[in-house]
């Protein structure tokens, strides 16, 4: 039995060796960005795109604007794109990113059971949302993951003159797919960027309630990782990525991403050149 | 119902079609569990014959850590390695954060215990005097340790599926230090995380299905080289 089982490591291990990865030795750009971009499919079908103009491969880590922002700041990745402007104002502010620029925006929603006893649907502005919620006192699932949408829903109470605090407010500290299954188990409320909701609507009994208002939307900007403070990152390459990101082509393509025949975000560069 | 039946049929889809980026995944899944194993293999076996069979202060302390060690989180392997590699860590300057080695330093550090654990018990259960005939009569140290290494191997083949069926299927660790990045550190766990996240459900059970398949596979063939060697020896 010994040789047979050598001899089938010694196989494996060939094989293994064999297929070493084609990736090691590139130094690809690091880009951490949201679970919001990443799930939707639009930077797979961005950054094909932008390999082919510039032959920079880009390695796409998809996590929480909060993580993300703490990858760029410990000089783990080369650049980022996130949602949560206050806190890249800070990160910028504190040095820790330069060459900010505006990308594109989406939009949040505010979802919940179809029979909305909060009377969201209702509602002639967010900050009603969102005391309407509080008064009612019906279930509200938060992400309660510091996430840019998380940040918002905090924005959002605070605008209300709200601190939501009881039972009825549950945070999950999960992603916005989980979240959205919470909120639908408990028949509650929740606030979701629009992505994730298209791609969850149909398994889904709440419902949509909320919408087109602009203290829902939400900007995206592009961060490149300060390189006086990382010497050793890869700053040409996140400069490319961002000129490539506003330039006419990526703004285009950004306005033409669709899922099931929705547009998702709304370029919007102010230099495109 | 109608999801598991649409993931079975996904599932077998995925690995008869030779869907690419599918066998993508699978190919980096084993390579990195692969080397992670066979990495931990020898200082495994070296540490459990130390246990085993060493007389050194410590030992049973050492013992009940490798014991401890068996219930460790694999998040909190990801954590700590994460805070080691990550640039302001003590080992940044090599970057591996985000890539496969950092992956398989993961997956390296989750089965070490188990191994370690097993081959001990398996160790205990053999008869010592093995060993000590093969010593008698003349076996030198390493001749000793492979006649012995032949006693448990049962035990050890036992060691190396549980090793690696806790790397294999992890997700925990290998988010957080591979980051499931797309061609590069995107394994079956990881990509059943994330279709989970993107609420394809059928795509990911599809995965998990391919997992488990996968591991039947290589179980069988375990099982056939055990059984047509030892049963008369």
């Amino acid at each position: 039995m010994f040789h047979q089982l050598s001899r089938l490591s010694i196989a494996l291990l060939f094989t293994l060796l064999a297929s070493s990865p084609a990736h090691a030795a590139d130094p690809a750009l690091r880009l951490a960005t949201t679970t919001s971009t990443a799930n939707s499919g639009l930077m797979d079908f961005l950054l094909p795109r932008f390999t082919e103009v510039t032959g920079i491969e880009v390695h796409l880590i998809a996590v929480g604007t909060g993580k993300a922002l703490r990858l760029g700041r410990e000089g783990d990745v080369d650049v980022v794109l996130v949602h949560a402007r206050r806190a890249e104002d800070k990160f910028v502010a504190d040095g820790y990113g330069v060459d900010r620029a505006d990308v594109m925006y989406n939009d949040f929603i505010i979802v919940g059971p179809a029979s909305d006893p909060a009377g969201v649907a209702d509602s002639n502005s967010v900050a009603e949302v969102f005391s309407n919620i509080h008064a009612s006192e019906h279930p509200f699932i938060s992400r309660g993951d510091d996430s840019g949408t998380h940040k918002r829903e905090l924005i959002l109470w605070q605008s209300a003159d709200k601190t939501p605090s009881g039972s009825w407010y549950r945070e999950v500290g999960q992603g916005m797919g989980k979240t959205l299954q919470v909120a639908n188990e408990v028949d509650g409320y929740t606030i979701t960027d629009r992505g994730t909701w298209l791609a969850y609507q149909s398994k889904l009994d709440i419902k949509l309630l909320y919408e087109d208002d602009p203290p829902l939307f939400n900007p995206y900007g592009i961060i490149a990782v300060n390189p006086a403070r990382h010497t050793d990152i890869n700053y040409s390459g996140a400069s490319k990525l961002i000129q490539w990101m506003i330039s006419p082509e990526a703004q285009k393509m950004i306005g033409e991403f669709k899922i099931k025949g929705q547009q998702l975000f709304v370029p919007s560069a102010v230099n495109g050149s | 119902m109608d999801i598991l039946l649409a993931s079975c049929a996904e599932a077998f889809r995925l690995l008869f079609s030779g869907d690419p980026d599918t066998w993508e995944i699978i190919a980096i899944s084993f390579r990195v569990s692969s080397l992670a194993i066979l990495c931990a293999v020898p200082p495994a076996l070296v540490i459990a014959f130390s246990l085993a069979y060493g007389n050194f202060f410590g030992r049973r302390l050492l013992i009940l850590l490798f014991n401890t060690f068996l219930s460790v989180p694999a998040v909190v392997i990801g954590l700590t390695l994460f805070i080691v590699l990550s640039r302001q860590g003590p080992l940044g300057d090599f970057k591996l954060l985000f890539t496969q080695t950092a992956m398989g330093l993961g997956q390296f550090l989750l089965c070490l215990p188990i191994l370690v654990c097993m081959v001990h018990v398996a160790l205990q259960a053999a008869d010592r005097a093995a060993w000590e005939t093969a010593r008698t009569l003349g076996a030198s140290r390493v001749r000793a340790f492979f006649t012995v290494l032949y006693e448990i191997r049962f035990g050890l083949m036992a060691a190396l599926l549980a090793g690696y069926g806790r790397i294999i299927s992890e997700v925990g660790a290998s988010m957080m230090l591979g980051g499931n990045i797309a061609h590069y550190t995107r394994n079956i766990p990881t990509a059943i995380a994330l279709e989970t996240s993107k609420g394809a459900f059928a795509e990911g059970i599809a995965l998990g299905i391919v997992l488990l398949f996968l591991a039947l596979m290589v179980n069988a063939l375990l099982q056939y080289v055990q059984g047509k060697g030892s049963i008369n020896p």
